[in-house]
């Protein structure tokens, strides 16, 4: 059993990402994306830690990582009310019944 | 040429004079319309007639005012400066000095009894006001060209008086004939304005400065005012245009303007047409004042015309021929007032011959007797007119002496003053002039010339007024046929002409009694041992005809030729008494029928206008048509011309903007909106779309990166 190293992290932020990504991409429904989204942004923060971890132990990584949660927090406040909006305004959360962005 | 400097005296009421007509002629003419509405014809003849007399009363305070000065000074009042140009400076200055006292005299006096007499003879005609406007605005026009202390200022008055000649000939002006009179008189009188216009170019030239390769210079004594002139003047005659010395260019060319305006040969056919005007018009304009203008200015330029020998012997010599050239068609004519026209063609010639022999005295005088005999006359014939419902064919009338008392006895010493009789005065300037023509030497005529022409015009002149006045006066009273009246009213049946208003006849009765009076200012030297008064009067202003040369004869061909003349006068009157009176003698009749040719070619004026019309007016009509055809297709051509090119040049142009440029600017706005058009399809607004594109250029960069960065190097 070898021991856990880097490169099982950056494994596991890849499929984390990648999943993210894909959820992203394929699901219709906006809070399936905010996941996706969250997902990926997990991913992210999963190397910054990481990283950090495996360099000295250095607190750079963490604080980022700290900062992506709070950021995360934000964004999904902030999404969760432009989905609310959305859907009082049009009863879905289908973004791909949404077309007012189509130029 | 009199060197010595004359007193001037500042006189501020000068101004006045001309002044009060015009302000008549402003309220008649602008207000005039609604005044006569509201107020009646009497509102507008206090107006029309107090103005003038104020204006007569302004001028005899200057007149004794000048009076009272010594002999030789004149009054002045220079009002603005109207142009300064260098060194040369046209005031709008007015002066009176002893002529042109007695012509502002003339003018108003006579003026404002012509007016009272039209409050008579305009009564109910629809142009009341617009006459006294005219009226008006003549005086003030005429005063300034007598009062004017320069030439330029005199030439205003003289166009203003034109104008209103030209106004008042075509008062009536319904009737075509009147109006084309009007414009005749127009156009005659302009033909000699360029005469006068081109002398006070010459004279200008002449006294002022000169040509030299550097230019024109101003000399310091460039001038108009006739003082100035007058001392200046002597420094032109080594001068000389074309080869002719400038006096005599300048005289003639000024010359020339007053056979337009005073209606010599070759331009005195306007003035029988001028009758056209109403009869008070021709009495103050026609007559009196307005003609005599001409004579004024040759006399107001006595020291440029004694400069000029040739000069002159023109003037004097155009005077004696028209004098004779008139009165023989005077004697043929029948309209009344056509007769009185030719005669004061033939008086004008007199002053001509005064004037220009040197007598500027007995050329004045006969402008001062003229102006009254001649008025009375036509004012008179007016009210025979008045009385005949407008009939003015001597044939048609005859015994009105009966009837209109007044009238025929102002007429009779009238007649008597024109045909040189010695009661009035007539006969004194007449024969005055007369004698100083006999006695006149240095011309480049004989002066016993120039007498005979004028001494068979006084015959003439006696034998014609007499005429008139037998065929008028005399014989079985015309009856009034009905419907003659033109001014509307129907007559019931015949009846006899009537006197007139005493608004008529008080003026015809003033008139004659100055047509007599006026004898005592010119009685002659020969009888009185003293020179007349108003030689005397005017002798400062022709200072220089004193130095002419004189024939001298004495004091006993004066007395024959004053004889002679009344012996001529009487033949006159004799002839007239004989053939005329009582329309009894059947001679002219047989006469006119055994010389068919001659009456026919003196009745119809030697065909004068005639002539005029087939070479003057033709030639004239046919350049004006020439130039018209050469307007029409050459100008208009090489405009047109230009016009075609230009435009063309302009499609040219705008096909160029329309397709190049604009289709420069379509082009990239079109590629614009096109590229806008398919780049609009990727916003699709589908949410993984974008993601999608994200992603995607997230993949792209990464492989880039890793490309092109090597980052792990």
């Amino acid at each position: 059993m070898t021991p856990v190293g880097l490169v099982h992290f950056i494994v596991l932020g890849s499929l984390l990402f990648v999943l993210g990504m894909l959820c992203v991409l394929t699901r219709r429904n906006a809070v399936s994306i905010l996941i996706g989204v969250e997902l990926i942004l997990n991913a992210a923060a999963l190397n910054f830690v990481a990283f950090a971890h495996f360099n000295g132990r250095s607190l750079d990584g963490t604080m980022m990582a700290l900062f992506i949660i709070v950021l995360a927090a934000a964004e999904a406040a902030v999404a969760l009310a432009l989905i609310l909006s959305l859907q009082r305004r049009t009863r879905l959360v289908d973004v791909s019944k949404t077309g007012s962005l189509k130029g | 040429m009199s060197t010595e400097t004359t007193i001037v005296e500042n006189f501020h009421y000068l101004w006045l004079i001309p002044l009060f007509p015009l302000l008549g002629a402003l309220l008649n003419g602008l207000a005039g319309r609604p005044l006569h509405r509201r107020f009646g014809e009497k509102i507008i003849s206090a107006i029309g007639v107090s103005l003038p007399w104020a204006s007569f009363v302004v001028a005899a305070i200057s007149f004794f005012k000048l009076q009272s000065l010594p002999a030789g000074a004149q009054l002045s009042d220079h009002l603005w400066t109207w142009l300064s140009i260098g060194q040369m400076e046209v005031p709008f200055a007015l002066s009176m000095d002893a002529l042109s006292a007695m012509m502002a005299l003339i003018v108003t006096f006579v003026g404002s009894l012509i007016h009272v007499y039209s409050i008579g003879y305009m009564h109910q005609d629809a142009g009341y006001s617009r006459f006294f406007a005219y009226l008006n605005l003549f005086l003030f026009a005429m005063l300034v060209l007598v009062l004017g202390n320069n030439l330029l200022l005199m030439f205003v008055g003289w166009e203003g008086v034109g104008l209103c000649s030209y106004l008042l000939i075509g008062f009536w002006y319904e009737d075509l004939n009147n109006a084309r009179a009007g414009m005749k008189a127009f156009v005659v009188n302009r033909i000699g304005d360029f005469g006068f216009l081109v002398g006070l170019f010459v004279l200008f030239w002449g006294v002022g400065g000169a040509w030299s390769d550097a230019g024109y210079s101003l000399g310091a004594s460039y001038t108009l005012d006739f003082e100035k002139l007058r001392q200046v003047v002597a420094g032109t005659v080594e001068k000389t245009i074309w080869g002719f010395p400038v006096p005599a260019v300048a005289a003639i060319c000024f010359f020339i303007g007053a056979t337009g305006k005073s209606a010599q040969i070759p331009l005195y056919v306007w003035l029988p047409d001028a009758m056209a005007g109403p009869t008070p018009v021709s009495a103050l304009i026609h007559a009196a004042t307005m003609v005599t203008a001409g004579v004024y200015m040759v006399a107001r330029l006595n020291f440029l015309y004694l400069l000029s020998p040739t000069a002159m012997t023109v003037v004097a010599l155009v005077g004696a021929a028209t004098a004779l050239f008139a009165a023989t068609i005077g004697c043929f004519q029948y309209d009344i007032k056509k007769v009185l026209a030719y005669s004061t063609v033939s008086q004008l010639g007199y002053m001509f011959i005064g004037v220009g022999v040197g007598a500027f005295w007995a050329g004045a005088y006969h402008v001062l007797t003229h102006a009254f005999f001649k008025a009375c006359l036509f004012l008179a014939a007016g009210s025979v007119i008045l009385a005949m419902h407008h009939q003015q064919d001597m044939r048609k009338m005859g015994g009105l002496g009966r009837v209109m008392p007044i009238t025929r006895w102002t007429y009779w010493i009238s007649c008597v003053a024109i045909a040189g009789f010695p009661i009035a005065s007539g006969f004194f300037s007449k024969d005055e002039i007369l004698w100083r023509a006999f006695d006149a030497d240095g011309l480049l005529v004989p002066g016993w010339l120039i007498w005979l022409l004028g001494f068979t015009a006084a015959g003439l002149t006696a034998f014609y007024m007499f005429r008139s006045y037998f065929l008028v006066f005399t014989g079985p009273t015309a009856k009034l046929e009905h419907g003659h009246g033109d001014d509307g009213h129907e007559e019931h049946a015949q009846h006899e002409p009537e006197e007139q208003r005493p608004v008529i006849t008080g003026v015809l009765v003033l008139l004659a009694a100055g047509a007599v009076i006026l004898a005592f200012v010119g009685l002659p030297q020969l009888w009185m041992g003293v020179p007349p008064a108003l030689e005397h009067f005017l002798e400062p202003v022709f200072s220089g005809a004193e130095n002419l040369p004189r024939a001298g004869h004495g004091h006993g061909a004066e007395w024959g030729l004053m004889l002679s003349s009344l012996a001529i006068a009487s033949l006159g009157l004799g002839m007239a008494w004989w053939l005329y009176r009582e329309r009894k003698n059947s001679l002219p009749e047989k006469l006119k029928e055994r010389f068919p040719n001659i009456h026919r070619v003196v009745y119809n004026k030697y065909y004068v206008d005639e002539f005029y019309q087939a070479t003057a007016v033709r030639g004239f009509m046919f350049l004006s048509r020439a130039c018209r055809w050469l307007d029409e297709h050459v100008v208009d051509g090489l405009v047109n011309g230009a016009g075609a090119i230009t435009r063309a040049l302009a499609y040219l142009d705008g096909l160029i903007d329309q397709y190049v440029v604009d289709g420069l600017v379509n082009l990239i706005a079109d590629a614009t909106r096109r590229a806008g058009d398919k780049l609009r399809r990727i916003q699709t607004g589908q949410l993984p779309a974008y993601l999608s594109g994200l992603a995607l250029g997230g993949l792209v960069l990464v492989v880039l990166v890793r490309i092109f960065l090597n980052w792990n190097e």
